[in-house]
């Protein structure tokens, strides 16, 4: 009983690592740049093909890819703030207008990534072996890679975040998150900082991908699964509050997890229901105020 | 505003469409069958994207939900299809997407944009999630058989869906619930603080929107004779009418109609052939439209008319 409850537990942290890591990403390219990124999915399938080709074909190591994935997708998020976000940006009348069309913006981003990745790659489903061995915690056996998996997600996490809290930058991203338009006349250059946050979750999206396609099986339409868990934590974390999307990702992960030990096949309904209840009874999350 | 107004009262609209509607009418008179069955999809991409806009149009609240209320009518008619004549499993099929956009408008509709846009998202997801489990877990199939209809039959079914929609967009668009829509989608509280039951009134038009994406989905699946929840569910139903209403012209009535008939009729020659060239295309003309045809299509063209013209805007 116990080893079945610290199985349940252990897996639900693991596949909650990740989900905290893309939440983060999310949470930074809506809560500061306003984009609500519905192609965010894409960026971690990017990631998850790139670190899948380079073991592949050229035998790089997927820890290794982290360093070059990351590097790829952040300078596509970057660019693309530059460009069309900040032309929607300039163009829109209001915030909530900039709201609407650069979601909308984002859909057409999803079919290009979606469908560009098919070209490469192929519509099949992709996957490889790596560090596979078992590894026994406490009488329960889990795959080393998913354990490295939820290592590095909160490693990557917690840098972030200390990146966001005691850095000269990071302060001024989170001046840019509660008014923008002050953090500019205190001399934060706005657009840079702007575009620099949806690089970065551009960035936690790559990250996510390259740790994905360590444990699972890739596909280019695999995304939109993945765009919406990270809302429905953003949600559950309160939006906006990077502690809060780290903690809704474990906390998700835990929740899937038991349902999945109860019936599998059902955890996305699971997390469904838990993000209509949550908008029915607190839509300002768990750590909202 | 005032633009949309103006021209929809030209008198000669309702001739036009009644002329076209005689012409689609009569059409499988005159048209090969392979005509009829590309103009069935077409009309079909019409509905769904018209009845998209009937809502999201004016409110500006951009729903993901398409997928699922189409997906319910291509349920309904799956499991009620052997059992029932051919109406009341249309019928039955929009009532589902009826009631269960009047749960879901009812709930969410209280939420501001950004929520909405996501609940409704996941509402696809979830319902694709749910039957496929409920399927091979309870009753142990994946996919089921419908029964199959004459082409012609669904043509003419799909054309008289299409027929109401347009009268029932035309009669909202004309009446005072129209301009309460408008006005919730230019500033929800001062339509709130003029005496509109907000909530009320964006949750029945949202209904009344999904009656006929039901509708539309239960007869499509007597098309498709064969479906599953990855078939009835599919995500893309919920792009394409986003997409076509925004590329033809959200304000305009005949925008979207437009929209949804180009794209329709490009996919129905790129899509076996270039599934994957014609989506990414697809995207590249959502973006270039948003960046720099705010209007669509629709608005395009007249602004380009007007400026061919030598008009001044006295007009509007």
């Amino acid at each position: 009983m116990i080893v079945t409850i610290l199985d349940v537990v252990i897996a639900g942290l693991l596949m909650g690592g990740i989900y905290a890591l893309i939440a983060v990403g999310l949470s930074l390219q809506y809560g500061v740049a306003r984009v609500l990124n519905i192609a965010h999915g894409e960026f971690i399938m990017i990631g998850a093909f790139i670190t899948w080709s380079l073991y592949t074909i050229v035998g790089i190591n997927p820890l290794v890819s982290l360093a070059i994935c990351g590097p790829i997708v952040f300078t596509i998020g970057f660019i693309l703030y530059r460009t069309l976000f900040t032309r929607l940006r300039t163009s829109s009348a209001s915030l909530a207008a900039f709201e609407g069309s650069s979601m909308l913006a984002c859909f057409g981003l999803l079919f290009i990534i979606q469908n560009v990745a098919i070209l490469i790659w192929g519509a099949d489903i992709k996957g490889y072996s790596y560090l596979a061995f078992p590894v026994k915690i406490g009488g329960a056996v889990f795959a080393a890679n998913r354990l490295i998996t939820l290592g590095f997600a909160v490693a990557i996490g917690l840098v972030f975040y200390l990146f966001l809290a005691r850095t000269r930058l990071g302060k001024a991203i989170r001046a840019a998150a509660q008014d923008p338009a002050a953090a500019g006349l205190m001399g934060v250059n706005i657009k840079q900082v702007l575009a620099l946050c949806f690089g970065f979750g551009a960035l936690m999206a790559g990250f996510g991908g390259t740790l994905i396609s360590m444990s699972y099986n890739i596909q280019p339409t695999m995304g939109l699964e993945y765009t919406v868990i990270a809302f429905i934590v953003i949600v559950l974390g309160g939006l906006g509050s990077i502690p809060g999307s780290l903690l809704g990702g474990l906390l998700l992960g835990l929740v899937g997890s038991i349902v999945t030990y109860i019936q599998p096949g059902l955890s996305l309904v699971a997390y469904y229901v838990i993000f209509m209840l949550l908008l029915l009874a607190k839509p300002t999350g768990i750590l909202g105020k | 505003m005032d633009i949309v107004r103006v021209i929809s009262k030209k008198p000669f609209e309702p001739g036009l469409l009644l002329l076209i509607l005689i012409l689609l009418a009569t059409s499988p008179l005159y048209v090969p069958e392979y005509t009829v069955v590309l103009l069935t999809s077409i009309i079909m991409y019409i509905i769904i994207t018209v009845s998209w806009t009937m809502f999201s149009g004016p409110t500006g609240y951009i729903s993901l939900a398409p997928a699922a209320f189409f997906g319910i009518g291509v349920y309904s008619s799956a499991l009620l299809g052997f059992v029932l004549p051919l109406p009341v499993v249309i019928g039955m099929g929009s009532l589902a997407g009826f009631c269960l956009a009047l749960i879901v408008g009812a709930l969410t509709l209280r939420l501001r944009g950004i929520y909405f846009v996501m609940f409704t998202l996941g509402l696809v997801e979830l319902l694709l999630h749910f039957i496929l489990w409920w399927e091979v877990n309870i009753t142990g199939t994946t996919g089921r058989v419908v029964p199959t209809v004459a082409n012609t039959t669904v043509y003419y079914i799909m054309l008289l869906i299409f027929a109401i929609l347009m009268l029932t967009t035309y009669f909202i668009r004309n009446s005072k619930f129209g301009l309460a829509l408008q006005s919730i989608g230019e500033f929800e509280e001062a339509a709130a603080h003029r005496g509109i039951n907000v909530n009320a009134l964006k949750t029945i038009i949202f209904a009344i929107s999904a009656l006929f994406m039901g509708a539309a989905g239960a007869i499509m699946a007597t098309r498709w004779t064969y479906i599953d929840p990855k078939i009835a569910f599919n995500p893309l139903l919920s792009f394409m009418p986003v997409l076509m209403a925004i590329f033809g012209g959200i304000r305009y009535l005949y925008g979207p109609i437009i929209g949804a008939a180009f794209f329709a009729y490009v996919e129905e020659f790129l899509i076996t052939r270039f599934p994957y060239h014609y989506m990414l295309i697809f995207g590249i003309i959502m973006v270039v439209a948003i960046l720099y045809m705010p209007d669509g299509l629709v608005g395009l063209i007249q602004k380009l008319w007007k400026r061919a013209s030598g008009e001044t805007d006295e007009g509007t």
